[in-house]
């Protein structure tokens, strides 16, 4: 399955909720231990939930009543921190942000880690190549000369010509959601770029052209080929093609 | 069995442990252990805002700022720490600022700065605008720039690595530090790291209630490991009940959406907080405002069939400020209740959100033994310790301030401290605590779930130690507790292996919880007044007479093996501000 598919919406989650708040669903879930076996198994689980309630809270359900060896990374569980990223119904989504009603649960609901990265163990992955790809692109303020005894002064303009890419929790969903990160982890895949657009376009900093020409490498921008992916994928709403173009035509004219 | 030696380890990697890494990679060779990933740490879900009194958009002084968090802190703060607290929050602001951090800005492109509970001008006046923001994202900006500033500096970092022993030696009488041992998540495998000097930076203990606004991760590790050793833990009943979090939930709505003009309403509609607090109204201090919402609710005026909830009503406002201010908290009210905000107000309930309590803390961010010794070489931050800059009660946007004043401090202080001393011998066999601990829980037979005794146990925390409290339902909890506590020795996991067994950490965390639990609530049961977050309806009147003072709750081990908990004592520091009648 090359792109995520979004949802039919013709399920009717509302049927049945009349009298108790409470549905059976079956969670499908890809598990992978290679203490136990080299091979990943799809397992199912069924459980009693209300719908309003998170995917997290499934998988709480199973991890803490049923199966106490199933394995997910979480913490905030309100969309903010970014650990629980994975694929619900082959769509990349954070686990936390996913109502079961807004899936269709009439089906079993399937959950499988992010792509692209190597799996550790059930929805665990291996995040370090995701990070070094992060730390690759200087992420961080660069500015030269005698620092101002006050802040640095930026007109509410030029703060919100960056405003869209700081929103970024790293949650790893855009670039494991990303077709050609999927054949070539060697790219340095949306997050990180998102990363250095957050900087390439703050009126403060004044390492662009550097970032620039790091993502000018061949496995920098223009290996995005606009699916977006990305986008439907961001659970922050950042308009992450857009900002990948913005770094693309900035190359170009190298303005910015 | 792996042995590490740096100079400085920094245990947690959220605001206040990258903001010390940041001053401590530059002095000394230090590493970071955290057990999650740096930016997962729940720093990133502080919403409103950091205060200082910039006076960018009106006249203000770290003076007022000094007094209302004094007061905010029903007269439990010390005195001095607040006075540091406030000072250094300018500095604090504005080093962030130069480190990349997207502040709101004002038409003159200065930091822009919003009103917050209980900070006002001229020592209770009026509400004051101080508190420096991001949109509703502070502490997500906050968490993101002090990651890309390690980045910058090359912050040495172990990522999932639960410490879970402090580990104490005893040289010519006095207590030391010599390092941690951290239990690394990917293998199994344990690792002693020795440190000339430790800074814990681990955060909170919230998830001992049910509805919280903490992360499920928040178990308060640190504190259990210092406390286990021996080290006392300062303040442990004075917990924050958040007034605004969304109904069940208990996820945080920001105080800056009545920063911003939101208002709390009750069934009829009616804006309580007139009756309660005058002058501040919906911004009063948030032990204030939870027991308002409380006091509506038990008196019939709350809101939906059950009568359990109040409501946050931003419908007044003009939805593009919503967009530009408040874009995430009222996302939050779209995705998880299905509700507009725009058109409807948002169900609320407050929700357990902030240890005032911990490890005691100097200034300088060193650990206290007792009341007045220092542990050489051991150091904390952030809402693990206790400074105490809080008090009975923090103000909302002093947090934030905290991890990176104290932060900073600690940092410096342990890698000034690296380079001037010695690495202290490693006690014989110092793994051995973890091998045991992390042996017996894998190999345990017994027929209790840890799910099932947490579970108990944020019930009985919700329905007990929460807002209200008397001295039979404090009883009740202690029961309870000690109940869960012999269970717990019973406890197994499912998961057996050694690569990612989370059922077995959160087995350990759930200790870590029961432990901290028990200090909490005889702490509680021992302070027979009202004070801030710690209300009593035995004794709804504060005492200065008689507990005017610090909690000092020590560990004792009988000969027998059995542990009791001792409390003690220790003097407010005061320096300016003689107590007053609190009243907002």
């Amino acid at each position: 399955m090359a792109t995520p598919t979004l949802d039919k919406e013709d399920a009717k989650p509302e049927a049945g909720f009349a009298d108790s708040p409470y549905i059976t669903v079956t969670f499908r879930i890809r598990r992978f231990n290679p203490e136990i076996s080299a091979d990943a198994t799809w397992e199912d689980f069924q459980l009693e939930i209300d719908p309003k309630e998170r995917v997290l809270d499934g998988l709480h359900k199973i991890k803490w009543d049923l199966d106490g060896s199933l394995t997910f990374r979480r913490s905030c569980a309100h969309g903010i921190c970014g650990s629980d990223a994975m694929r619900i119904n082959g769509k990349n989504r954070l686990a936390c942000k996913t109502l079961i009603k807004d899936i269709n649960p009439a089906k079993p609901i399937t959950v499988e880690p992010i792509k692209g990265l190597t799996v550790l163990k059930d929805l665990v992955v291996d995040m370090d190549p995701f990070f070094q790809a992060y730390r690759d692109v200087m992420p961080f303020l660069v500015t030269t000369g005698n620092e101002p005894t006050r802040e640095r002064l930026q007109s509410a303009e030029d703060r919100e010509r960056f405003d869209d890419t700081t929103k970024c929790i790293l949650c790893a969903a855009c670039t494991s959601s990303c077709p050609v990160f999927w054949n070539d982890g060697q790219y340095f895949g949306p997050a990180a770029i998102v990363n250095a657009h957050r900087f390439i376009f703050d009126s403060r900093d004044e390492a662009g052209e550097q970032r620039l020409e790091i993502l000018n490498d061949k496995d920098g921008v223009w290996r995005c080929r606009t699916t977006f992916n990305c986008t439907d994928a961001c659970p922050r709403g950042i308009e992450v093609t857009k900002a990948i173009q913005e770094v693309k035509r900035a190359l170009i004219t190298r303005r910015f | 069995m792996k042995i590490h030696k740096y100079d400085t380890v920094i245990v947690g990697a959220g605001g206040a442990g990258m903001r010390a890494a940041i001053e401590a990679t530059k002095r000394s060779r230090t590493a970071v252990l955290t057990k999650l990933y740096p930016t997962r740490s729940h720093t990133g879900a502080a919403q409103g805002g950091m205060a200082a009194a910039l006076a960018n958009v009106e006249e203000d002084n770290w003076e007022w700022h000094t007094f209302d968090t004094i007061k905010g802190g029903d007269y439990l703060v010390d005195q001095d720490a607040a006075e540091i607290l406030a000072k250094e929050a300018i500095d604090a602001v504005l080093d962030l600022e130069k480190m990349g951090l997207p502040f709101n800005r004002t038409p003159d492109g200065t930091i822009d700065q919003r009103r917050f509970g209980g900070h006002s001008r001229n020592h209770g006046e009026a509400p004051v605008r101080r508190s420096c923001y991001a949109a509703d994202r502070t502490g997500h900006m906050i968490l993101q720039t002090l990651y890309q500033n390690c980045v910058k500096e090359g912050v040495e970092f172990f990522n999932e690595f639960y410490v879970l022993d402090q580990l104490i030696v005893e040289e010519d009488g006095v207590k030391k530090s010599a390092g941690v041992v951290a239990y690394e998540l990917a293998t199994g495998e344990i690792h002693v790291f020795q440190a000339k000097s430790v800074v814990y930076a681990s955060g909170g203990t919230g998830k001992f209630f049910k509805v919280t606004s903490n992360a499920h991760t928040l178990t308060g590790d640190g504190q259990a490991a210092c406390y286990r050793r021996g080290l006392p833990l300062e303040d442990m009943e004075f917990f924050q009940f958040h007034p605004t979090g969304i109904w069940r939930m208990g996820i945080l709505l920001t105080e800056g959406a009545r920063g911003e003009g939101g208002i709390l309403r009750n069934k009829d509609g009616e804006r309580f907080m007139e009756k309660y607090a005058p002058v501040m109204k919906d911004l009063a201090s948030r032990d204030v405002v939870s027991r308002s919402i409380y006091t509506e609710i038990r008196e019939g005026r709350g809101c939906g069939p059950e009568g359990d909830h109040v409501y946050l009503d931003l419908t007044h406002l003009p939805p593009e400020q919503l967009d530009a201010k408040l874009p995430d908290i009222t996302e939050f009210a779209r995705t998880y209740l299905g509700i507009e905000p725009y058109t409807d107000p948002i169900p609320i309930q407050p929700t357990a959100h902030y240890a005032m309590g911990g490890i005691p803390t100097n200034v300088e961010g060193e650990v206290l033994a007792d009341n007045t010794t220092v542990v050489p070489g051991l150091y904390a931050a952030g809402e693990v310790a206790c400074v105490s800059v809080h008090g009975a009660n923090r103000l909302g946007t002093n947090s934030l301030l905290d991890i990176n004043v104290f932060g900073r401090r600690a940092g410096i202080a342990a890698a000034e401290y690296s380079a001037k001393n010695d690495f202290v011998e490693l006690p014989e066999d110092p793994a051995g605590l973890v091998v045991s601990l992390v042996e017996q829980l894998r190999d345990s037979q017994g027929t209790e779930r840890v799910a099932d005794i947490r579970r108990e146990l944020q019930e009985t925390m919700d329905a007990n130690v929460m807002v209200f409290r008397t001295e039979q339902t404090i009883k009740t909890a202690v029961e309870k507790i000690g109940e869960l506590r012999a269970r717990y020795k019973n406890v197994s996991v499912q998961d057996k292996g050694k690569r990612f067994n989370t059922d077995l950490l959160e087995a350990i965390e759930l200790g870590n919880l029961l432990d901290l639990a028990e200090v909490m609530a005889v702490s509680a049961l021992a302070r027979k007044e009202s004070r801030g977050g710690h209300y009593r309806e035995d004794y709804p009147n504060r005492d200065d007479v008689n507990f005017m003072r610090h909690t000092m709750a020590y560990r004792e081990v009988a000969d027998d093996g059995k542990d009791s908990i001792r409390l003690d004592y220790k003097p407010v520091v005061q320096t300016r501000y003689q107590p007053m009648e609190r009243k907002y």
